[in-house]
């Protein structure tokens, strides 16, 4: 493929108040996007390779997603697994695969240096473009995953994450488990992992973030290294839209262990809602921003039930949850429960007080300048901007964007988009306390 | 600071050439000076410039930790870190985070066997309001018994969530105790449950006057700042404070072991689990200066990364582990524990494990380790502290560490000269003198069933049952 790119979206935005480089993009020629930023006081270059490949498109085969990231630098190019590891480490560079719900990212980390780096980038495009999938590597890795399950299976907090998605999603793919499920992947073949690479691994289905010490020529020549020689394909399809719970749900898996762990919410909203704002800042103010959070405040600092309580907004390429987590002694789960609960219903029903919703703004833009002060964070947010289809001048903009959030705001978005009466609840331990019958029904 | 990657054999000629080439690029790249100074009352500031990005990270670091304490007041010191929040003769409860918070900064601490520290990531130009308030918790500190009774159970709650309820947590926990015998490294950095229970606030008190005072502290800023400002700000809220009559911990030194030891932890859980832990030497115990270097090289050939002896030839190769993982620390204050864990792959049994594991380290004492191995993780070292460059906190950790277990923050400069002048005879005379059976500490996870509660203190029945969710 000719290593000719042309800048379809190619715009230049400068981000606000200090000077951080600015975001460039532009598309390969088989149609993958790539985002890059130039940062030249280390000599580093980071890289993010993400494509749409992730459980959500797990199908039927839980686990499959993950199989297929793992693998990949398991054979390349006819290049083992110990070749591979051992080509990375001679130079330095370090190379690792994952796997979630909505990406699966391939990042790549070396120095700089002319040589060094290309060695980096031709295996990393080896692994890419030529993984071999060998026989041997997918029975270990398979019976790496069925141990991973059974870690799982000791773990109330992985526990608790893997029902509370199982349950919420019902017959969505965010309900499959990223790490799979015993059944489905003792059944995996290599049929299933090279179609499904070969369905995902597309360009037009992959994004290419690069931050570090390089220029945009030779990030372009970079972006084409990696991902140029894959068929452009099709993006991956639309997800359907998350079915709400039609009524409120309360489950126990019975485990045991000294503690009860918690997990309650909802499906809430996509990466792209026009509803982000208020409801981040607003749950900045809720259990957001560790111990002045006011879940911290009325579950921790009042009462000392939990060390660790909060609230969660995790929007995703679709309907992403929202919810509170804590973890208590089993025989004050009741009260714990209750205290959350409480302090989440006042939250949906008042919203915020002026003061709370200050605090969050002021700590959110007064801290702008943490969430991009190391070229690894501005991997982090560039990549996730392209993979969303956020605008260009999102982080430009992202002040702006918080300071406009109001109390009514969030109060709008909070009860469009968290109905107390849907609320799914889910506890691992032994639970049990006064007033943890309050919380099983819908109020 | 185990170096985290390795590997095994590719050509010498090849891997030198690769080392060559980083040390040359990586040569004409300077990486900032650190600044230090130390105020009137004994305060030790180090101060290191980023221009990157307009941040400050600032770090108290105070000289106590869980071994400088004795046996029914274990985990005192984190116990007192989480107080440290509950505010001073000038500032309400939960004050001081709300006004770093207020000011956009991000907070905590953390409290290990050799410290305690305080920390705060801000916009540099909030730096001040980092040292106003942490100056004033350093001598104002209020400690009142409503706040001290509801912090001890969130302590407890703590203890459940990191070590009750997670079966290798637990055996790690019994594993360091049985590995140790005299040195207070055999007790746990959050303390054992009946010690926190009954915390007096007295205790605190006492913990705190003991300990916490301008001279037995370092202050580290790393960030987009200019050392004479710091040190401005540094002299007008630290420098009042007045010293302390600060006594030494007593030495405490782990007696020689003289036989191997074995300890199973039985535990419901689904996964066995296997540590191996030799009594090594640190560079603040001092040993040959050269053997902490070379320790940490053989723990990165032996466990640091995918391409490790360890992840070839029992991860892959053999495929007797799913999963392992080595860790020796070069910095600890007192003797250590070159630690080798791992779990069995599926179908494999633990005996079967325990035997890989000891053949690889019978290799390592009976054979030099290749040249090229050797210069592998050389590279790797010289890459990995060009990329902890990209974070101000690791740099602030790196510093505010090595001055706490007085081994001074220099020691950061010499970590790569030192790794770079191992060789393989060091790495082998290493592996004879210290991975010894006699010095050996070995512990199995035996798991028990998950779906049969075993009977517990604080578990009451269920009140919905049932394995599988409804």
């Amino acid at each position: 493929m000719l290593a000719r790119l042309f800048a379809v979206l190619l715009s230049v935005i400068a981000l606000p108040a200090w000077a951080v480089p600015p975001v460039t993009t532009w598309q390969t020629a088989n149609g993958a996007r790539v985002v890059f930023v130039e940062t030249r006081e280390l000599p580093i270059v980071d890289v993010s390779v993400v494509f749409d490949a992730a459980s959500a498109r797990d199908g039927s085969r839980p686990g499959l997603a993950r199989l297929t990231s793992a693998l990949l630098a398991e054979g390349a190019a006819g290049l083992s697994a110990d070749a591979i590891a051992e080509r990375f480490a001679a130079i330095g560079a370090q190379f690792a695969t994952d796997s979630l719900r909505d990406m699966a990212s391939i990042g790549l980390r070396s120095l700089s240096e002319s040589a060094t780096l290309d060695a980096a980038v031709d295996l990393a495009t080896k692994i890419l473009t030529r993984p071999d999938f060998p026989a041997d590597a997918i029975e270990r890795v398979r019976r790496q995953m069925l141990v991973a399950l059974q870690q799982v299976e000791q773990s109330p907090d992985d526990l608790v994450e893997r029902e509370f998605y199982r349950l919420l999603y019902g017959d969505h793919p965010y309900a499959s488990p990223p790490e799979g499920t015993a059944a489905a992947v003792a059944a995996l073949t290599r049929e299933d992992v090279r179609e499904f690479w070969g369905r995902y691994y597309v360009g037009r289905n992959a994004v290419v973030a690069i931050v570090g010490d390089l220029d945009r020529a030779k990030a372009e020549r970079l972006a084409t290294s990696l991902v140029g020689a894959l068929p452009a394909g099709e993006p991956a399809s639309p997800l359907l839209a998350v079915q709400s719970l039609g009524a409120a749900r309360r489950v126990n898996l019975e485990h045991p262990s000294t503690q009860t762990h918690l997990r309650l919410g909802e499906a809430a909203i996509s990466r792209t809602d026009p509803d982000y704002f208020p409801l981040y800042v607003g749950n900045h103010a809720l259990g957001g921003s560790g111990l002045v959070s006011a879940l911290a405040e009325e579950v921790r600092e009042k009462r000392g039930l939990s060390y660790s309580v909060y609230s969660t907004l995790s929007p995703m390429r679709m309907e992403g949850p929202f919810y509170v987590g804590l973890q208590t002694r089993n025989d004050q789960t009741g009260e714990a429960v209750g205290v959350a609960l409480e302090t989440l219903r006042r939250f949906v029903r008042d919203g915020p007080t002026e003061q709370e919703l200050d605090a969050a703004k002021r700590n959110i833009t007064g801290g702008f300048a943490l969430r991009l002060d190391s070229n690894k964070k501005i991997l982090g947010q560039i990549a996730a901007i392209a993979f969303y289809g956020l605008p260009l001048d999102y982080l430009a903009t992202f002040s702006d964007q918080v300071n406009a959030v109001t109390v009514e705001s969030v109060g709008v978005a909070f009860r469009r988009h968290i109905d107390l009466d849907r609320l799914l609840t889910v506890t691992v331990g032994q639970p049990s306390g006064d007033g943890l019958a309050r919380t099983s029904a819908s109020p | 600071m185990t170096t985290p990657h390795v590997t095994t054999q590719p050509s010498a000629a090849k891997a030198a050439v690769a080392l060559l080439a980083l040390a040359l690029a990586t040569a004409a790249f300077a990486a900032p000076e650190v600044h230090e100074f130390t105020l009137g009352n004994g305060l030790k500031v180090l101060v290191k410039p980023d221009r990157r990005a307009p941040v400050v990270v600032s770090q108290v670091w105070y000289k106590v930790g869980s071994s400088y304490e004795t046996e029914g007041l274990t985990g005192i010191s984190h116990m007192l870190e989480h107080m440290m929040f509950k505010g001073t003769e000038s500032l309400g409860p939960g004050k001081f985070s709300r006004i770093v918070a207020a000011e956009g900064g991000r907070e905590n601490a953390f409290t290990g066997q050799d410290y305690t520290a305080y920390f705060q990531s801000l916009a540099s130009d909030r730096l001040e309001v980092s040292l106003r308030l942490e100056a004033d918790r350093m001598a104002n500190l209020l400690l009142r018994d409503e706040d001290f009774i509801k912090e001890r159970e969130v302590v407890t709650e703590e203890r459940r969530l990191r070590t009750e309820d997670q079966p290798e947590s637990l055996t790690y926990e019994t594993f360091q105790a049985m590995a140790y015998q005299t040195s207070p490294y055999r007790h746990p950095v959050i303390g054992w449950m009946s010690d926190i229970e009954h915390y007096s606030l007295d205790d605190l008190k006492g913990w705190y006057r003991r300990w916490y005072a301008p001279n037995n502290a370092t202050l580290v800023v790393v960030g987009d700042v200019d050392p004479p400002a710091v040190r401005a700000l540094a002299e007008r809220y630290f420098g009042p404070l007045k010293p302390a009559a600060v006594q030494s911990p007593k030495p405490r030194p782990e007696v020689e072991q003289v036989g191997l030891r074995r300890v199973v932890v039985e535990a419901p859980a689904k996964l066995p689990y296997l540590l191996f832990g030799y009594k090594a030497p640190t560079a603040a115990t001092r040993p040959e200066p050269w053997e902490p270097y070379a320790l940490d090289v053989l723990a990165a050939i032996l466990g640091g990364d995918e391409s490790s002896r360890l992840q070839s030839r029992l991860v892959r190769g053999e495929e007797v582990a799913a999963d392992v993982g080595v860790s020796y620390d070069p910095y600890d204050r007192m003797t250590t524990l070159f630690t080798i864990s791992a779990v069995p792959a599926q179908g494999r049994s633990m005996d079967d494990l325990e035997a890989g594991v000891v053949e690889e380290v019978r290799r390592l004492r009976e054979e030099p380790v290749l040249a090229a191995e050797l210069d592998k993780v050389k590279t790797q070292v010289v890459a990995a502290d060009v990329y902890q460059l990209d974070s101000v906190f690791a740099q602030a950790m790196r510093l505010g560490r090595l001055e706490t277990v007085g081994l001074g923050w220099r020691t950061a400069d010499e970590y790569v000269p030192r790794v770079r002048a191992v060789t393989p005879e060091q790495v082998q005379a290493v592996a004879r003198k210290y991975l010894r059976e006699e010095a050996l500490t070995m512990a199995r996870l035996k798991p028990l069933p998950l779906s049969s509660p075993v009977a517990r203190a604080s578990a009451p029945a269920a009140i919905e049952g049932g394995r599988h969710a409804r």
